[in-house]
């Protein structure tokens, strides 16, 4: 298991690569990679979180994926800093011996990581600036879990 | 007792400032937000909706009735906007 949180680009390809290379034997790998929209006028995106805090809620996260869903192994590398439409800002991996619990692993961590970990998106556009609003659907999602 | 208190997103931005010591009688984290509004407008201001506010008491996410008995770092924002 690994989660990284980083300022720096990452690399999803290189990622995804070296996570099932040393995922031999496990039947299932899922790759999920969330990208800056750049839609409406985005110019850049920020993204704060809370050091030591952020790290600790995704690894108890990505735990009780890898003990509900019986993986044999999970990656989270979620990035922060100023980011622009394009680049990848998070990506989580699943490794499982076979997709169903594999799949469903990596929608568990998204819908977790969206509303429960410690990270605050901030949108830039022309002359503008506004945090994002928590969405009722991310909310929603986690009710099913 | 002392602690430190952290903001982040806009609470940081109203309050104007990212962390700070705070000297407290406060039994809850209700009753510091009560103290902390009590000192100047701009934290009456981050303070006025505490729906849009969450709190986590040393980095573990808690209420506004959790106790701040033993307690070293409260911190205060928005709801989160990971992934």
């Amino acid at each position: 298991m690994r989660v990284t949180v980083q300022d720096a680009p990452f690399d999803p390809g290189a990622e995804a690569a070296a996570f099932t290379a040393a995922a031999a034997g496990a039947g299932a790998v899922v790759t999920f990679t969330g990208v800056v929209r750049g839609d409406g006028g985005l110019t850049a995106m920020e993204i704060e979180h809370y050091p030591g805090m952020t790290e600790a809620a995704i690894r108890d996260y990505a735990q009780e994926a890898m003990t509900r869903f019986a993986l044999t192994d999970v990656l989270v590398i979620h990035r922060f800093g100023r980011l622009l439409p394009g680049e990848p800002i998070m990506m989580v991996a699943t490794a499982a011996p076979h997709r169903h619990p594999a799949f469903a692993a990596a929608e568990y961590l998204m819908d977790w990581l969206k509303s429960r970990a410690p990270f605050w998106k901030k949108e830039f556009r022309a002359g503008s600036a506004a945090w994002v609003a928590a969405a009722e659907a991310d909310e929603d999602a986690l009710r099913r879990w | 007792m002392t602690l430190d208190v952290l903001y982040f997103a806009w609470l940081r931005e109203r309050i104007g400032l990212p962390r700070e010591r705070v000297e407290t009688a406060a039994a809850t984290v209700a009753e510091l937000v009560e103290e902390l509004k009590a000192r100047e407008d701009r934290y009456a201001a981050a303070f006025a909706d505490l729906r849009a506010v969450r709190v986590a008491l040393d980095q573990k996410l808690a209420g506004f009735d959790a106790p701040l008995a033993g307690v070293r770092e409260a911190a205060f924002f928005p709801p989160m906007t990971g992934g």
